[in-house]
């Protein structure tokens, strides 16, 4: 026979164990419930090891309470040792074999725990594939919406929310004004930083007024700056639609009788398409004072000097070139961002995926597109 | 009912956020095992009251005791324990939208029973059971009803049998018939489990099914106005607000 150690504590359980008639008799007593199961299930299980037993049965008289975790335990041990129906329970109290039967315990209502499912993996190869191809549907469908809406607003001018717009203005452009300027004094100091190591060699100090604003008002700044904007305002484009979508703000809007796109997209579109190239130009000015710096100070140009050659290089052609190239950009900033928005489907980690998605598409978009002019400007003009 | 020493103490608790003070001089006691309603009209604290009893916000003062400990001393260990004792059903049932009914019901028990994988499972399965959500433990929460929901979030704050469960309006946004599934549901928990309930709520269908003790709450005077039980208050309270509480619908057709 075999005894518990944890004796002596009002609230704890104990156990014994002794032979009936060939089966195996487990004697509970004192209280099982949520506090003390999982101990005693370690504990008695270590106390059965390695016993058979062709039938168990358990006496419950001396158990004074028990609750669910309890009837987890009753079960464990009757899966440890026998089959069901080689298992019965003995003198239970009427609360406790109430309780037993409102947790069904003699049923068949506890079935083994279920294995997750394989999945064959061209099953969800195809599964993937259709997804890809709704979204690409979606996108698609998406951007005629968005031009549609745009169209609306060039006919009808006073249809457009002109206080939304501002307010996505002041907050895309306005409040992203000192990173953006930063960003890009920063880069027309380091530009003229490297290429001045090189030039100085042959003493071309001053072609780094040249390279500085040529290379930044034609390609880098519009790219830094879009892609600030598709970090600062795609995304949270995306988690305000996100979050709209998921609180039925959005179904509330058409159900009100606007057009969703109309109401949230065109403002923040419209915004974008304003502010952006207006940053762009800002982020021109930045780097040439970056640039600046560097020629007075580490070069020894004269201020007249750099400025000067700056303006003999740098051509409105190259100017207005990257601010075109950012207008597109800003459009798909925002499109993407809201695009992400609509699609959100279900809770909290939806909205962070179309933010995340809104990021990194709307980057990788600015890079494809910039290739695509590089293209352009190369052939075609 | 017999009543030993109160589980739950309110005394003298000003609660408000900032400068705006919601709630002033509230006193009251929950016993064990009783179903204890707190009653009031749209914005009058209710849920700011519960809030304070769940230790989500500190009062501006008074003292708020669960089961002998002090819910707005700042220690972490008893706050811990007092947590322990607490199971809460939110208004939105608040499941955890990117896992499973039965990974939202296993959290709590994985992190605080130190049983095994195979034991938490059979204990979600049991819970869910008793809600009446057999068979539900692989669906996410986006997928199933609000009635569900409610009752998933129910199994989830029974599911370390929790001394005290806390209730905020539990059949906001159900129908009245789901909405009474779970006040029997409530019922049985407490007549088997002899669970204290808190309830926030203000459906008067539920109130005369569950309550055992009332407390209500008002705006004007930021405090209690009417106490004990709900059926005498109706019948007998000479507080004019009080009566239309209780008595609200007067037929203007036909």
């Amino acid at each position: 026979m075999k005894k518990s150690e944890n004796t002596g504590q009002p609230d704890s359980i104990q156990y014994s164990l002794s032979d009936n008639e060939g089966g195996l008799l487990l004697s509970l007593s004192g209280r099982l419930d949520t506090e003390n199961a999982g101990a005693f299930l370690r504990e008695i299980k270590e106390g059965l090891k390695g016993t058979q037993a062709r039938s168990v049965t358990v006496d419950l008289s001396g158990l004074t309470y028990l609750d669910d975790y309890g009837v987890m335990v009753l079960t464990e041990i009757r899966d440890m040792l026998v089959n069901r129906d080689a298992f019965s329970i003995i003198n239970a109290n009427e609360r406790i074999s109430n309780f037993l039967s409102i947790m069904a315990f003699d049923s068949t209502g506890m079935p083994g725990i279920r294995k997750k499912k394989w999945i064959n993996p061209f099953e969800s190869l195809g599964g993937e594939t259709i997804k890809v191809m709704d979204d690409f549907r979606f996108m698609l469908a998406f951007l005629g919406e968005v031009s549609l809406a745009l169209f609306n607003v060039l006919r009808h001018p006073g249809s457009l929310r002109v206080g939304d717009t501002v307010h996505f203005m002041q907050r895309a452009g306005v409040e992203a004004l000192p990173i953006v300027a930063l960003i890009n004094f920063l880069l027309g100091l380091i530009i003229a930083f490297m290429s001045s190591i090189q030039l100085r060699q042959f003493g071309a100090d001053i072609y780094v007024a040249s390279l500085v604003a040529l290379a930044m008002a034609y390609e880098l700044s519009p790219v830094m700056t879009c892609i600030l904007v598709a970090g600062r305002s795609g995304s949270s484009f995306a988690s305000e639609i996100g979050t709209m979508k998921v609180s039925e703000e959005i179904d509330a809007l058409f159900t009100m009788g606007f057009n969703p796109v109309r109401f949230l997209v065109v403002p923040r579109v419209l915004a974008s398409l304003i502010v952006v190239p207006v940053l762009t130009l800002f982020a021109d000015i930045f780097a040439i004072l970056g640039g600046l710096f560097v020629g007075v100070f580490i070069l020894d140009l004269t201020t007249t000097a750099y400025i000067g050659q700056t303006f003999r290089s740098l051509t409105l052609f190259y100017l207005f070139w990257g601010v075109m190239k950012s207008c597109v950009f800003a459009v798909v900033i925002a499109w993407v961002g809201c695009l992400r928005g609509f699609q959100v489907r279900g809770g909290a980690d939806s909205v962070g995926k179309a933010t995340t998605s809104a990021v990194v598409t709307g980057i990788f978009m600015i890079i494809i597109l910039d290739s695509v002019f590089a293209i352009i400007h190369i052939y075609w003009l | 009912m017999e009543k030993g020493d109160p589980i739950i103490k309110v005394e003298n608790l000003v609660a408000g956020y900032g400068d705006t003070v919601i709630l002033e001089h509230i006193s009251f006691n929950v016993y064990p095992g009783e179903i204890f309603v707190i009653l009031g009209g749209s914005g009058c604290g209710k849920s700011t009251l519960l809030k304070h009893l769940i230790g989500l916000i500190k009062p501006l003062s008074g003292v708020i005791t669960i089961d002998g400990e002090i819910v707005t001393e700042e220690d972490e260990e008893s706050f811990k324990r007092i947590i322990r004792k607490i199971g809460v059903l939110y208004q939105s049932s608040a499941l955890l939208g990117s896992m499973t009914l039965g990974e939202n019901i296993a959290l709590p028990i994985k992190e605080y029973s130190g049983l095994d994988p195979e034991s938490v499972e059979r204990i979600v399965r049991m819970k869910l059971k008793l809600v009446g959500l057999e068979g539900f433990e692989n669906h996410l929460p986006s997928e199933i009803s609000g009635g569900m929901k409610k009752r998933a979030g129910l199994a989830r704050a029974i599911a370390l049998n929790p001394a005290i469960l806390m209730f905020d309006e539990p059949s906001a946004g159900l129908d009245p018939v789901t909405s009474a599934g779970l006040d029997e549901l409530i019922l049985d928990l407490n007549k088997n489990s002899g669970t204290t309930m808190v309830i926030v709520t203000h459906e008067l269908s539920s109130i005369f099914t569950i309550a055992d003790r009332i407390i209500m709450l008002d705006r004007k005077t930021k405090g209690i106005i009417a106490e004990g039980d709900p059926r005498y208050l109706r019948d007998h309270s000479p507080d004019p607000y009080v009566k239309e509480f209780f008595n609200p619908v007067k037929e203007k057709r036909g």
